[in-house]
């Protein structure tokens, strides 16, 4: 007997409205597909309203865990598109945030698998030790979430020696409880047997189906902007790309927590090399007609942003990747087949940001594949419609 | 006179009031035995240390608004709760601890009653069933078909487990086989095995992590009991908190020589005894995560019913040999 599984648009498992459907027979998932749309904000189009200086607080605004890689990733153009530099120490300050938030988001993540696994000991251990970075990240820039350090030409506050030394210890603090972490992804039974094997992502399939991130990195595909096109700022540290390649969401586990110590290592260096000087340049106001693609690694995989300028105040035209939109693909691919018990792991070992990936408005026929923009006033006679022609069912027959 | 004496057995003591109470105190130090391994406060704000939070927990379910789902067997769907509740409330009866009649060690004791508590603690599982089933809801009904398929695995080794030590007993009379053990204390060493088949066998009757599969909120929300609000949800979640009071009161006597010496001591035995099991309980919930419903049938059979049989066979050959 086939049924349909709907997982969202509100569901426990999910933060964020989304919609799969889920065709399943007894435990197993023939087919799966997914529907997007539920959290269009509009972000894109009020982005050439504003001012280049508002815009950065705009662009922080279009995730809540990663905020600042999209604002380090819109600053990051427009700064190419102004013609300025900033000062090193501000590059160095802002890359020191960027890797803050990267541990606070996999330590998040790691709850989170937690909590999908039904291990929620682990999700509470790490959301408490997750405390710890976010203060750091408050002390550093006033804010736990969005941080707002970021501005044309470079960051917004300076840390001093005291505030370094905290740093320090914080990071001390994080490693220990990482490697404790590693320890327990590695060896509880429950956790590891609920993990691997599950998922299964090929190589050549993440490649094909443009996986981002540390999806396409447990894959075994080295793929990082910090290495592959990376700011002048990561040249300047010593850091490895962590891969895995068992291609399962215990690979996703691991490439993460790998990712936790290789950020503690650039944080370190940051700080022990942290130049003397200025923190910002003064930005024009304007920047010359002009567009640029920038590329950023964020906690989730690569972030894109793709400005057009006009000569004026504002952006002719913002346009944003983000790195949950790649994966979408190779998800659903990997959601069929398996286990409805998968279903919250697969979904979460991306680390869904939807609210990031919702910039579509096109609707797009599942059937025929043929893509159209309706108005608001079709739609609601399509409803209208759809709910006079449904057909009352019970959807389940007594077997016996 | 005697009906009086019956009614105040079944209604007060040891009946619906004393297990309600006490099922609710067995649930707050399962949660806050939880809470301080993960590092938190559990229940603090109700009562002291948040002693009567489960009460406020269920009077407030109680006045929720109870839906029933148009789809659903209104009847089947209604009446599921307070079988269920009846189901575990009568199992409770049978455990050897109510001395308030010296000459009976319980209130219903009688030769084979320990299959009919197995029966009676069975039956809880097939209801969970019945109540996905009923609320026609693909959740629901994906959470009973799991509850049914987890049942296969643990049922076998848990009812060899719990009568390898009748059998070395020599009785299928709780009360004695209570007495047996604490006339030979040191015959209790060799169940160890049986003890701990029967702890994870139990966890998983209970539906608790690593067995909480039929409502794992991330996969199927609510699971079997997605539909349920109100006053039903209320009796079911009671219905589960007495059932962990009985399944531990089991095992406490049948693995631990069981709760003797009058009614003060039998019952300290009884609350000491129930907590050390359910506190091995909380541990097990603790330190593990949610495994998948296929693992749990490879794992019972592969490792649950191969241990159950040789405890089986350690009872057998002590018997042959030792006594």
């Amino acid at each position: 007997m086939k049924f349909n599984i709907p997982i969202g648009p509100q569901h426990p498992a999910l933060k964020e409205p989304i919609s799969i459907r889920l065709t399943v027979e007894g435990e197993v998932i023939r087919d799966a597909d997914l529907r997007l749309g539920y959290n269009h904000r509009g972000l894109e189009k009020l982005a050439e309203e504003k001012s280049w200086i508002q815009n950065i607080y705009l662009t922080e605004r279009i995730c809540g865990i990663c905020s600042h890689s999209h604002s380090t990733c819109f600053v990051q153009g427009v700064e190419k598109l102004m013609e300025i530099e900033p000062p090193r120490r501000g590059v160095y300050l802002r890359y020191l945030v960027s890797e803050l938030e990267r541990v606070h988001s996999h330590l998040l993540w790691l709850g989170v698998a937690g909590h999908e696994a039904g291990f929620d000991t682990f999700f509470m251990y790490t959301w408490r030790d997750r405390e710890v970075v976010m203060d750091l990240l408050e002390m550093i820039s006033g804010n736990r979430v969005h941080y707002a350090i970021n501005t044309l030409g470079g960051v917004r506050r300076d840390i001093d020696a005291a505030l370094r030394k905290k740093i320090l210890d914080g990071l001390a603090v994080l490693k220990a409880r990482s490697e404790y972490y590693f320890k327990i992804g590695a060896a509880e039974p429950t956790f590891v047997g609920r993990l691997a094997g599950v998922g299964r992502l090929t190589k050549q399939r993440a490649m094909d189906l443009c996986a981002v991130g540390p999806q396409a990195r447990a894959s075994g595909v080295a793929r990082d902007v910090r290495k592959d096109d990376p700011h002048d700022f990561y040249n300047e540290v010593d850091f490895d790309v962590a891969t895995a390649d068992t291609c399962d969401v215990l690979g996703r586990t691991v490439v993460r927590i790998k990712e936790l110590f290789e950020s503690y290592k650039i944080c370190e260096q940051i700080l022990a090399k942290l130049p003397a000087g200025p923190v910002a340049v003064k930005a024009p106001r304007r920047a010359k007609p002009n567009e640029v693609v920038s590329r950023y690694e964020a906690p989730r995989g690569e972030n894109i942003h793709y400005i057009i300028a006009n000569g004026s105040e504002k952006p002719e035209r913002l346009k944003v990747r983000a790195p949950t939109l790649g994966n979408y693909a190779s998800t659903i691919e990997i959601l069929r087949h398996g286990f409805i018990a998968d279903v919250p792991l697969i979904f979460a070992a991306i680390d869904p940001c939807i609210c990031c990936a919702e910039r579509t408005v096109d609707l797009i026929d599942a059937r025929s594949g043929e893509e159209r923009t309706l108005r608001f006033a079709d739609l609601r006679r399509m409803a209208n419609e759809r709910a006079r022609t449904l057909p009352l069912q019970r959807n389940v027959a007594w077997p016996l | 006179m005697a009906a009086l004496k019956t009614i105040l057995y079944l209604v007060v003591f040891p009946g619906l009031l004393f297990l309600f109470l006490y099922s609710t105190f067995i649930e707050w130090f399962d949660r806050k035995v939880y809470a301080r391994l993960q590092n938190r406060m559990g229940p603090t704000h109700t009562g002291r240390s948040g002693l009567l939070q489960p009460i406020a927990d269920f009077v407030k379910l109680m006045a929720k608004e109870d839906i029933v789902p148009d789809q659903a067997d209104k009847t089947l769907f209604s009446s599921l709760p307070i079988i269920g509740l009846a189901v575990v409330i009568t199992a409770g009866l049978f455990l050897p601890v109510w001395h308030i009649d010296p000459a009976a060690a319980s209130m219903i004791s009688f030769p084979g009653d320990v299959i009919i508590l197995l029966y009676l603690l069975s039956l809880p599982t097939l209801i969970f069933f019945l109540a996905g089933w009923a609320s026609t809801n693909a959740f629901s009904i994906i959470g009973g078909t799991r509850v049914l398929t987890m049942l296969f695995g643990y049922e076998v080794p848990l009812f060899l487990a719990v009568l390898s030590p009748a059998l070395l007993a020599g009785s299928w009379r709780l009360a004695e086989i209570a007495a047996f053990y604490r006339a030979h204390p040191l015959l209790m060493l060799p169940n160890i095995l049986g003890f701990g088949v029967a702890l994870i066998a139990v966890q998983a009757k209970l539906e608790r992590t690593p067995f909480d599969i039929p409502h794992a909120e991330t996969e199927i929300v609510g699971g079997t009991f997605t539909e349920y609000s109100g006053k039903k949800l209320a009796f079911f979640r009671l219905m589960t908190d007495i059932e962990l009071v009985v399944s531990a009161g089991l095992i406490a006597t049948v693995f631990l020589g069981g709760f003797s010496g009058g009614i003060v001591l039998a019952f300290v035995q009884f609350v000491l005894k129930t907590l050390f099991v359910v506190f091995l309980l909380s541990v097990l919930r603790a330190v593990t995560g949610r495994i998948r419903v296929d693992q749990v049938v490879t794992f019972a059979w592969k490792w649950l019913a191969p241990l159950a049989v040789l405890q089986l066979l350690i009872v057998i050959l002590i018997k042959g040999f030792l006594l």
